[in-house]
């Protein structure tokens, strides 16, 4: 298959691209909503001017990613027909219903929601507008649910049966379809992850702004410290959780696609007494071995068996043509785990300084707080290329092949619709990141609160149109205008 | 199914309703904003130019949700359909996903993006031109008829198939259409001399909506036999004319609002009408094929247990999104006023 750009290779490359891409946002504004409308309530609840200001700030930039998301999964709802026909005639009467509730349940929530959530608070009043806040928090989960729930399916199948006569799989019961052996754990896992990103982000512009008044030996505005603190209690709190979570979600994968865990432990031979964890080494799909392989005796064993000496199966065991390509999956999963334990680490060190009360006069942790801000996004991918490629040769696990699955297109097709995705994408979800780190370069202060929206755009009732003047009042940089 | 047992209608037809109305719901919502898109062109004034994106930017996003629903629906309902149609209109379909990127993010990049607004600015025009252009290539696609291998459950054809005159000319009239609802959505919410402008390109357009709907409905029975024998056999010939009949009125009912002093509101329902009258039509020429004339919706239907479980849903979801999807457009009712900002 290596051997040329078929189209079935070729559309393998553009659902990986397109879908990384989109998984992007999501992962950033699940958490985020969830943020968000903690903001509000705060803000209800309190009256304290700082978190207005931070959900004016961060509201901002939600609805820069929410919108890349929503455009960027419109073309995932449309990719698995065009590139995928064959997959979406098979499993489309087992998946095709939880991707509808998701629609139904979810898309609509968020859509319906989002504007009275940006532009509404004037209108509706404020308990309403938390209501808003709200459904759309509860909608990015509900749509987690449901296409964790479709993508789990496709890692451990359950609950249906296979039509004779057309090859269709069909379901026999949908509570087995949706409560999958991995779904709960792919869940779990994942919302995590999302809440992790979003508070390494928001932790990182913070940590970037306190070190910025630092330089300019301007005393932290409440909301720069109210933003940082509340990111590092989640880093405290959710990183840990997170790394249970995970190896719970490992040994569930070792129960039900064990060449999975294989191929990320870098198994390829069999150990009757004890396996070692490997820290380093070169997977060599060709001789079937590590090289230069530094590893750590039995402990492999005990992590994933819970016993120094119990026996571990490698790829040794699975015939070559159902085995995935383990050197994507060894290297993704290092990266994530080690990212993992990063956040880990800067969790317990934010925790020490701030029962030192030193939180917001570190600069060490606020600049490896700073550097770590995207460190989620790479997590997040690294564990979706190590499950995704790890499912590998199949989409369906065990029942129905990638190469099985792809629509009847010529490579030429397939080849010039991923380059314009690929350009285009970049040139647009680029621009809109750009635009989002400028928003972040400002300074949450309670200016963002005070200042009547007078050049944000959007982000007021509709129908309100910038005042004259303000394009030249951008052009001067007005203070706080935002540009 | 002991849950349906001794319930006799027919989930498949049920269902082949449910997805429709969500396409006609999409080419509704969206098309009024794509047409205003559109129009974007053609007004030049920034002020003008940022009440038309305010009129549409707090609903745009759930208009398109539509979309989702029609392709996800697809695949659940009918997944026959979805993976014969997706890969035939393979290049008109990708086009339509790359343009709405590009005028979906322009809502929010054009306000964020200072002197280089002009980009984002021709990004949502060319954008909504594109996906216009590319849905009626799509359904003038589906209409002429797709080849497939029956045996393999498969697209058989080519990856140019779908360009033909007939696809070309469906898609500059849904071009047109749009623009129609999009400059009766402006005469609705906008005041002043946008307003006045917008009547008037209103009523140039409604005369080139009917004309297109008018070529489109003569061609079309002439595509496939099946059309020809709906249209032109027994009851057909009658439906033709009370069609044609009813367009025409309200074509004629539409200008009278775009000239008259009614309420600014009725332009854009007497618009809404003509879109319903066409795709009932459409619906007419097709039905109960899904794939024309191919495959028909019984073939291409989800087993009944899917339909069941799904039609659960669909019924206690559908009422609520548009309970509060009115709610939205209730909230951000009446005018756009672009006074308000000032005080």
């Amino acid at each position: 298959m290596l051997g040329s750009f078929d189209a079935v290779l070729l559309a393998r490359i553009q659902f990986a691209f397109t879908v990384s891409f989109h998984f992007l946002f999501p992962a950033f504004t699940i958490g985020l909503a969830s943020y968000l409308a903690v903001l509000n309530g705060l803000w209800l609840w309190t009256k304290e001017e700082k978190y207005l200001a931070l959900f004016r700030y961060w509201v901002k930039i939600f609805a820069l990613a929410f919108a890349m998301g929503v455009v960027s999964g419109i073309v995932m709802s449309y990719q698995f027909g065009t590139n995928w026909s064959v997959f979406s005639d098979k499993a489309g009467p087992v998946i095709g219903a939880p991707m509808a509730y998701e629609v139904l349940s979810a898309f609509f929530l968020e859509a319906g929601f989002l504007g009275i959530m940006l532009f509404g608070r004037d209108r509706v009043g404020p308990g309403l507008h938390m209501a808003a806040c709200l459904a759309v928090a509860v909608g990015t989960v509900m749509s987690a649910f449901w296409i964790i729930s479709v993508n789990s399916w496709m890692h451990t199948p359950a609950g249906f049966e296979i039509d004779a006569e057309t090859g269709q799989f069909l379901p026999t019961n949908f509570w087995e379809v949706i409560f999958n052996p991995s779904f709960p754990y792919r869940l779990a896992h994942t919302v995590t992850a999302a809440y992790l990103t979003t508070a390494f982000i928001v932790g990182g512009v913070a940590a970037a702004h306190l070190l910025g008044h630092r330089r300019k030996n301007r005393p932290a505005t409440a909301a720069t410290r109210t933003m940082f603190s509340m990111a590092m209690w989640m880093a405290t709190i959710v990183a840990p959780v997170q790394i249970f979570l995970g190896d719970q979600h490992g040994l569930n994968t070792l129960e039900h696609q064990p060449a999975k865990v294989m191929a990320m432990e870098g198994h390829y031979e069999s150990h009757p007494d004890g396996a070692p964890l490997y820290l380093f080494g070169i997977p060599n799909d060709e001789t079937q071995t590590l090289d230069y392989a530094i590893g750590i005796p039995k402990l492999s064993s005990l992590i994933l068996k819970h016993s120094l000496d119990a026996p571990l199966d490698g790829l040794d065991t699975v015939p070559d043509d159902e085995q995935p390509p383990v050197g994507i999956v060894f290297w993704s999963f290092r990266i994530m785990v080690a990212i993992g334990f990063a956040m880990l680490g800067l969790g317990l060190w934010s925790l020490i300084a701030r029962f030192r009360g030193r939180l917001y006069d570190s600069p060490w942790l606020h600049r490896a707080a700073t550097l770590m801000g995207p460190s989620g996004l790479i997590a997040v991918l690294a564990g979706w290329i190590t499950t995704e490629v790890g499912r590998q040769p199949y989409t369906v696990y065990g029942m129905l092949r990638t190469a099985e699955s792809a629509a009847p297109l010529d490579a030429p097709a397939v080849g010039t619709s991923l380059v314009a995705f690929v350009v285009i994408y970049f040139a647009v979800f680029g621009a809109g990141t750009v635009y989002i780190l400028r928003l972040m370069h400002h300074t949450p202060d309670l200016g963002e609160s005070r200042l009547k929206d007078a050049v944000e755009g959007p982000y007021r009732a509709a129908g309100i149109t910038p005042a004259p003047g303000e394009a030249e009042r951008i052009k001067k940089g007005a203070p706080n205008a935002a540009r | 199914m002991p849950l349906v047992e001794g319930i006799s209608f027919d989930l498949t037809i049920i269902w082949a309703f449910v997805i429709a109305f969500a396409v006609l719901v999409y080419v509704i919502l969206d098309g009024f904003d794509l047409g205003l898109g559109m129009l974007f062109a053609t007004e030049r004034n920034r002020r003008d130019r940022d009440v038309m994106m305010n009129s549409v930017a707090p609903i745009w996003d759930g208009n398109e949700t539509w979309l989702v629903l029609g392709g996800g629906g697809l695949l659940a309902a009918f997944p026959l359909a979805y993976a014969l149609i997706l890969p035939a209109l393979y290049a008109p379909i990708i086009a339509m996903l790359l343009a709405l990127v590009f005028r979906g993010v322009a809502f929010e990049f054009r306000w964020r993006s200072g002197r280089r607004r002009w980009l984002w600015d021709w990004a949502f025009i060319l954008g909504s031109a594109l996906a216009a252009l590319a849905q009626g290539v799509t359904l003038g696609g589906l209409l002429q008829g797709i080849n497939i291998d029956e045996a393999a459950r498969q697209y058989a054809g080519g990856w140019w198939d779908w360009l033909t005159p007939f696809s070309l000319l469906v898609g500059v009239a849904v071009m047109v259409g749009y623009m129609l609802l999009g400059a009766c959505w402006l005469v609705a919410k906008t005041t002043g001399d946008l307003q006045a402008r917008m009547r008037r390109k209103a009523l140039v357009l409604m005369v080139g909506t009917v004309i297109f709907i008018g070529i489109v409905s003569i061609w079309t029975p002439f595509l496939q036999e099946g059309y020809y024998l709906r249209w032109f056999g027994g009851w057909g010939t009658g439906l033709a004319v009370a069609v044609a009949v009813a367009v025409l009125a309200l074509g004629a009912a539409l200008g009278a609002s775009l000239r008259g002093k009614g309420r600014d509101v009725i332009p854009f329902l007497l618009a809404l009408g003509l879109f319903i009258l066409g795709f009932g039509g459409l619906g007419v020429s097709m039905y109960p094929y899904i794939v024309p004339t191919e495959v028909t919706i019984w073939e291409a239907a989800a087993p009944r247990n899917s339909q069941v479980f799904m039609l659960i849903g669909a019924s206690v979801l559908i009422p609520i999104i548009l309970a509060y999807t009115a709610y939205a457009y209730w909230v951000f009712r009446g005018k756009v006023d672009p006074e308000a900002g000032y005080h």
